[in-house]
């Protein structure tokens, strides 16, 4: 896609301008312009109401994809443990492999790794590349690289999904550059265009304040990667066997240049708001300082952290650092709880990207239960400690 | 030594607001910054040079001309050198082409021991510049790097994970992604703003990096392309609990579960 401005067309309205999440329009006279910050993203198209800022397709291409079958994972294993993503990106799998009519497969590289291959093919895999060396016992940018590019460039993938863990987001773009195809980080949703049969992978774009469907349409594999927990596994184990198929390396000590001298476990750190995954927030409804003792202790059964909003803030409950919302922290944690948040809009804005939203509030009309995903009516003070007892079944 | 750290400038996305009437964006007042991983790695960069007054540090950022004022930081905080590539022939390019114009710009500008980087951008957050990066010099790469040591032709370094960290040694020259550990970025010095307006910062075009006719940059170069964008979902069809009796808070509980929220 491509953007641009017809200048005949434009009214000089500056309608357009707040559209843009990249502050790449601006006016020039009387006539709007697209700088060089544009990144052709389309967000502005619908904004004109003159038909004066248009996308053009990207011109057709005759690029020979047919080549190229099947749906792999990545199925990261940690010292011979796999990592939640490799059952979670073969449900996805499972499903775009089915749409496509081709084969979902996973593949497995490490070291003595082979009594894994019947948990890949319960959750999912028709059929399992392994790949077994000592050279590929611990992660290696290097080896783990070429074994990928080796193994894509002989059975030539259709689609790559890779978890982005700390390890599949180091992996991906090495692969990718590898291939000289595209990567598309951080999806939240996939799915097959119905007629052009691309991979249509959307993710949020700027702070999440925008979303993005990206196609990689001239290039093959299409590849991807997804946080963890944001897929789910297959409800019901797949009980016909995977084919296994083995996969020798073609690996030596010397083309590894990174050495890891050491793998150090340490306990996890409390983070910050900003990249906190589950925030327990409270309002003026937690009524005092005291009363936000339960919300820690919430947070702390969810290895969370504790925000607020304003009112509270300003009330002298907690300290501004806790704040959430327009004149506080934006934030976009997995899950939200809003505990006598009323839901002022300036709180609104501040979290409502967030995955899921739990609201609960004593008022059944309070603003913020518009934007919950489930809605608890009732007094905090009561259902804050009763969550904690049934999170501990 | 020499070090190349790359930067880019981009808007605080943390104070960019949304209007809930319209769902438009509200970008007044909202600061375009040096990314917030870029400055860490610009900080490991003069921590090295604290210690060994040898250290050359040349920044290099990609974007449009109004970049600048980044690079002008980055030099007021202690950098040698600072160069700007820019070109509309590189606008709307995705991770692959970008890293082929950075990594053509690197080479351009010459001998170098260590090419340090933000783990990821917080206006695209995609972590795929910096391995992009390392694969088209043919170097190294380690990311997430919370702390480094040289130690003779290598360095050393602590590659954070979810659950701990990984002790990396790792032969010069390599490419090292940054993460908060690496230490709290300094603030520009005093006399260093005054020094920063006296120094050139080349404006490098595609030409000047030999990809005036390349086709692997800009929106034409990159293989991803965007199908549509559209702004996020406000309003939810929330499920109402309407009690707070056992049975609705154990109803809510197996729903998070269902979801692996909690």
């Amino acid at each position: 896609m491509s953007v641009r401005i017809i200048d005949e067309k434009c009214k000089g309205c500056k309608l357009c301008l707040p559209s843009c999440p990249f502050d790449a329009i601006v006016m020039q006279g009387k006539l709007a312009v697209l700088t060089d910050a544009c990144t052709h993203c389309g967000a502005c198209v619908s904004s004109c109401k003159f038909g004066a800022i248009v996308a053009d397709a990207a011109p057709e291409k005759v690029v020979d994809l047919s080549g190229h079958k099947d749906v792999w994972v990545f199925c990261e294993q940690r010292g011979g443990v796999l990592q939640q993503t490799s059952a979670e990106l073969l449900g996805e799998g499972r499903k775009l492999a089915d749409d496509l009519g081709q084969k979902l497969c996973a593949v497995l590289i490490g070291d003595n790794v082979a009594n894994l291959t019947d948990a890949l093919s319960a959750a999912g895999a028709d059929t399992v590349y392994l790949t077994e060396n000592t050279l590929l016992k611990t992660y290696t940018t290097d080896a783990y690289t070429k074994v990928f590019v080796d193994l894509a460039k002989k059975y030539q993938p259709n689609i790559i999904l890779i978890g982005a863990t700390y390890i599949g987001r180091d992996l991906g773009p090495r692969v990718a550059a590898r291939l000289k195809t595209g990567l598309t980080a951080d999806c939240t949703d996939l799915k097959i265009h119905e007629t052009e049969r691309n991979l249509l992978q959307t993710r949020p774009a700027f702070g999440g304040n925008l979303m993005a469907t990206i196609i990689t349409p001239d290039h093959r594999p299409q590849m991807a990667t997804v946080r963890p927990g944001v897929m789910r596994k297959l409800d019901t184990p797949k009980t016909a066997a995977a084919d296994v198929v083995k996969f020798d390396a073609d690996l030596t000590q010397d083309m590894i240049r990174t050495n890891v001298l050491d793998v150090v476990k340490s306990v996890k750190e409390k983070v910050d708001l900003t990249s906190a995954e589950v925030i327990v927030s409270g309002g003026r409804g937690v009524g005092s300082a005291e009363g936000f003792k339960i919300l820690h202790d919430l947070a702390d059964a969810l290895d969370g952290v504790v925000g607020s909003s304003r009112a509270a803030v300003d009330a002298g409950y907690i300290p501004y650092a806790h704040q959430v919302g327009q004149t506080g922290r934006t934030v976009r944690p997995r899950l939200y709880i809003a505990c006598g948040i009323s839901g002022a809009i300036q709180h609104l804005a501040g979290m409502q990207s967030a995955e899921c939203i739990v609201a609960i509030n004593k008022n059944a009309d309070a603003p913020i239960f518009k934007i919950a995903d489930y809605c608890i009516v009732g007094d905090l003070h009561k259902v804050v400690p009763m969550l904690i007892e049934e999170l501990k079944n | 030594m020499k070090i190349v750290v790359l930067i880019k400038q981009v808007p605080n996305t943390n104070e960019v607001k949304i209007d809930m009437k319209t769902g438009t964006l509200i970008r007044d007042g909202v600061e375009s910054i040096i990314n917030p991983d870029d400055k860490y790695a610009l900080e490991a960069a003069l921590r090295l040079k604290d210690k060994d007054k040898n250290v050359h540090i040349t920044v290099i950022s990609m974007g449009p001309p109004q970049a600048e004022v980044a690079l002008r930081e980055a030099l007021a905080m202690g950098c040698d050198e600072a160069i700007l590539v820019t070109d509309r022939l590189a606008g709307g390019s995705d991770t692959w082409a970008t890293s082929m114009v950075l990594s053509a710009a690197i080479k351009k500008h010459g001998a170098y021991d260590l090419v340090l980087a933000g783990r990821q951008a917080i206006d695209g957050d995609t972590a795929q510049v910096g391995p992009q990066v390392a694969e088209k010099l043919d170097l190294p790469q380690v990311t997430y790097v919370n702390d480094l040591e040289l130690k003779g032709g290598s360095v050393v370094v602590h590659r954070a994970l979810e659950d701990g960290y990984q002790l990396i040694e790792v032969k010069l020259p390599c490419v090292l992604t940054a993460i908060s550990g690496l230490g709290e970025p300094r603030y520009p010095r005093f006399t260093g703003v005054y020094e920063a307006y006296k120094k050139e910062i080349p404006f490098w075009g595609m030409k000047d990096i030999g990809l005036a006719e390349s086709k692997e940059i800009g929106l034409e170069g990159s293989p991803t392309k965007v199908h549509k964008s559209f702004a996020p979902k406000l309003e939810r069809a929330g499920e109402v609990f309407p009690d707070s009796s056992k049975g609705s808070i154990g109803q809510l509980v197996s729903r998070l579960r269902e979801r692996h929220l909690v």
